[in-house]
């Protein structure tokens, strides 16, 4: 019976199906897990009010979102050190965020279930999400203004919420002028230190150049002057509200609202409320800065590296491999030394992107950057412009990883155009370059798409060689803006790979962070699913185009 | 030895009696001389010491069992072995009395004069259109209306243009085999060559499909010097003015096609075509 079951063949087809989905169980489980993690975060959760009370201790009232709970067995909570009586199976712990940090110290903290003595949440409980401290809970008392109450109790609400909207405009715009504005002042003194200096090293300085150059200065000057008064004038304005609200310990705490980013009563709201708070959070996260050391805020200039990095990495990589393969594939003379080098060329894929990291940082960085800066742009030194890390330097050295791939499957890809094809052009009285320009490289463009597809894959998800190449934790600028020429391959750039570790593994505040480990992950791999997908589209596509014959 | 060195004299004699026969008839100028051929792919030798005449706006047909090297000695004609690394050639090619295998030649001008539609249709993947443009496109011509008057002709020569004519943005591959073959002839003689090769142009398509590719060389021989490789006796039968039968490599007998069905001079054609071999 056992035999003719194995002859018959389905242990086996069994076994393959099993492996099919475990694999497919396991990718759905990856992306599940950082999909409710990550996007729980925005989610608006219950701020709870508890009586607590730790044995022996005077009863204290806790305020905050509940976010994790831990059940330990009573033997290993026994010999954990808590004292556990006979009846209790298990002790039950609760992390709750309580935040506060610049009143108790910390923003989380860990209880027990037993020595909650009562539980509520009251309509009133607000939540002031900050750009300092982190979050605030507690109870709305008053409103002010130029240290004059306007609004107290019930009242209180709908004028914080007022005058908020309001400061958040004025926020926008100290904003603006402060990093575009002034920046491009900035930007342009710099440049014209730059010019001095360069003048001076050519001995090309004289009292004309100099006049000249005093003058261009004080009209920045002058600039710089304006936006200084206007901003005075915004910092004033939303200098003057505050909002006095009462924390779990009954103490007052004023709040200046030119660092509060929202407030909001979770327990009030209902669902559509709660929907599109998490929405507007959402969004938040896509497009704003980072803030308090990344644990807050948003990932914008994390995402834009990343994109950045990989749309000029893709630039870079695939000429060169798509030479590189129509030389080996259609011109070099087919022996031992090809196949040397298309061994060494698979070879190269399987280097650690670690080494090519630091290959990156010795030759780019070191030796082509530090040569440049010398022959281009002495007038910086000492300060590097291109002998430092930087988003050429990264692209550079994550198309030299990548290159490998693109090499392979473009000339797989060539291989398989058929020689009728290339005969029938050669026949016509083309040349060889005519025949490859004109119909060879667009039938093998499918090819070429497949990996640059592998090759997006890799880059994108790549963070060792750009921590020594280019990438930190904090980018004041984002490498493309308003200022001549616009993009800025020197400049140091934030990644989204990087920034899951240095979020989850460098934050000072590991419990608050941790959300935003999983909402990173979890962009990444959607932005990885994007780029790939369309670069899958435009293939499919060429490949309904240059469908190649049949047999 | 000597049967292969009586087989050259006997080849060499057959063009002098072709030669002479064709100015007795007043019309046949010599269009392809091709003197003392060798060509070895490496070490080994692939055409021995092929000597024939092909006569202008004639079909001359080659035959011959597999591997007897008249495809090879088709693509001698445009050059086409250049392609192949370890090919090489000795003797000369002359067309229109200029050595094809000069130093001074240019190949790829060479192929404009000397087209070829090969064994299996090839049509570029692009439109109808652009597959019969290519030549012209390569040769720098973009006006749109030369384009289109070229391309409708060409088309109606290969006696195309009716059905074709409302699907000429459609890709070239969705087409059917025949029609397929038919667009390649049309894709060769929109550069208006001298001569037309045509190496076993019906052997992947269907009785109908081959019938039209028959009459279309029939009316193509107005215009082009034509030479065909097949291995179908009757269909070399139905389209040369002259045939020439290959074995292993030697030209073994030429002639018009008439007499060599009929009246073969060698037993070795005769064994042939009666079919005894091959």
């Amino acid at each position: 019976m056992m035999k003719l079951w194995f002859k018959s063949g389905s242990p086996w087809i069994w076994l393959t199906s099993a492996a099919v989905s475990a694999s497919l169980i396991m990718v759905l489980a990856v992306l599940g897990l950082i999909a409710v993690r990550g996007t729980g975060n925005f989610w608006p959760h219950q701020v709870i009010r508890l009586i607590y009370q730790e044995e022996g201790n005077q009863p204290v009232i806790i305020i905050g979102e509940k976010v994790e709970t831990s059940i330990t067995p009573a033997a290993m909570a026994k010999s954990a050190g808590f004292k556990m009586a006979d009846n209790e199976d298990a002790l039950v712990q609760y992390l709750i965020k309580t935040g506060n940090r610049d009143v108790t110290g910390t923003d989380f903290r860990w209880i027990q279930k037993r020595n909650i003595k009562e539980q509520s949440d009251p309509a009133d409980m607000m939540v002031v999400e900050r750009r300092e401290w982190g979050n605030f809970y507690g109870q709305l008392v008053e409103v002010k203004e130029s240290g004059k109450t306007i609004a107290t109790g019930e009242k209180a609400w709908p004028v914080v919420q007022e005058k908020i909207e309001n400061a958040l405009v004025v926020f926008k715009e100290i904003n603006r002028l402060e990093k575009k504005e002034i920046g491009k002042v900035n930007f342009g003194l710099e440049k014209l230190r730059l010019k001095q200096k360069k003048l001076q090293l050519e001995n090309r300085w004289n009292a004309a150049t100099e006049q000249k150059m005093e003058s261009e200065k004080a009209d920045y000057e002058v600039e710089y002057k304006q936006y200084q008064e206007q901003l005075s004038g915004l910092y004033q304005k939303i200098r003057r509200d505050t909002l006095i609200a009462k924390t779990a310990s009954g103490s007052l705490l004023e709040i200046p609202l030119s660092k509060v980013v929202r407030v909001y009563q979770p327990n009030a709201m209902n669902w559509l409320d709660k929907i599109r708070h998490f929405g507007i959070k959402f969004g938040e996260f896509l497009s704003e800065d980072p803030r308090e050391a990344n644990t807050e805020g948003g990932i914008f200039p994390a995402i834009f590296g990343t994109v950045l990095m990989v749309i000029i990495m893709s630039i870079i990589v695939t000429p060169f491999g798509v030479i590189a393969a129509v030389y080996m594939r259609e011109y070099a003379k087919q022996g031992f030394i090809t196949r040397l080098i298309r061994v060494a060329v698979n070879n190269l894929a399987g280097v650690p992107s670690i080494v090519y990291g630091v290959f990156g940082l010795g030759f780019f960085v070191y030796i082509l950057g530090g040569n440049i800066d010398r022959l281009f742009f002495p007038e910086a030194a000492p300060a590097p412009v291109f002998g430092t890390p930087g988003l050429l330097w990264a692209s550079i050295t994550l198309a030299l990883l990548t290159l490998p791939v693109v090499i392979v499957s473009t000339e797989e890809g060539l291989a398989r155009i058929p020689s009728s094809i290339r005969e029938g052009s050669l026949a016509l009285g083309a040349t060889k370059l005519e025949t490859l320009w004109l119909t060879v490289l667009p039938m093998a463009s499918p090819a070429m798409m497949t990996g640059l597809i592998l090759a997006v894959a890799r880059a994108a998800g790549e963070v060792a060689p750009l921590m020594l190449v280019g990438v930190v934790k904090m980018a004041p600028t984002l490498p493309l803006d308003g200022n001549f020429p616009f993009l800025h391959l020197d400049r140091k750039f934030m990644h989204l790979g990087f920034h899951i570790y240095d979020v989850g593994f460098q934050s000072p505040n590991v419990e608050a962070a941790r959300p935003l480990v999983y909402a990173t992950a979890l962009l990444l791999v959607l932005i990885i699913i994007g780029l790939n997908l369309a670069a899958i589209i435009i293939r499919n596509n060429l490949r309904e185009k240059y469908r190649a014959l049949e047999g | 030895m000597t049967a292969q060195h009586e087989v050259r004299t006997h080849a060499i004699n057959m063009s002098s009696v072709l030669r002479d026969k064709g100015n007795q008839n007043g019309h046949n100028e010599t269009c392809i001389k091709v003197e003392n051929l060798n060509l070895f792919y490496g070490e080994k030798q692939a055409l021995y010491n092929i000597n024939m005449e092909m006569p202008k706006k004639k079909v001359t047909a080659y035959i011959g069992p597999s591997g007897c090297g008249k495809s090879t000695l088709l693509r001698c004609i445009n050059r086409m072995n250049d392609l192949v690394d370890s090919a090489r050639i000795d003797g000369s090619i002359l067309l229109d009395d200029e050595n094809i295998y000069d130093k001074a030649v240019n190949v790829a001008a060479l192929r404009r004069r000397v087209g070829m539609v090969f064994q299996k249709p090839n049509p570029f993947p692009k439109s109808i259109f652009e597959n019969v443009a290519y030549g012209l496109r390569i040769q720098g011509v973009n006006d749109k209306r030369i384009l289109e008057e070229t391309v409708e002709n060409a088309l109606r020569g290969a006696a195309l243009w009716d059905e074709m004519k409302d699907r000429l943005k459609d890709n070239a591959l969705g087409i059917s085999g025949g029609q397929q073959q038919r667009l390649v002839i049309a894709r060769a003689i929109a550069i208006e060559p001298e001569v037309l090769l045509l190496d076993e142009p019906a052997s992947a398509l269907d009785p109908i499909s081959t019938l039209k590719i028959e009459e279309l060389i029939n009316e193509l021989k107005e215009k082009y010097t034509i030479v065909i490789v097949t291995h179908n006796m009757q269909q070399a039968a139905r389209v040369s003015d002259f045939t020439a039968f290959m074995y292993m490599g030697e030209l073994i007998e030429m002639g018009a096609t008439s007499e060599l069905f009929t009246n073969p001079v060698k037993k070795q054609t005769e064994d042939y075509i009666t079919g005894r071999y091959g």
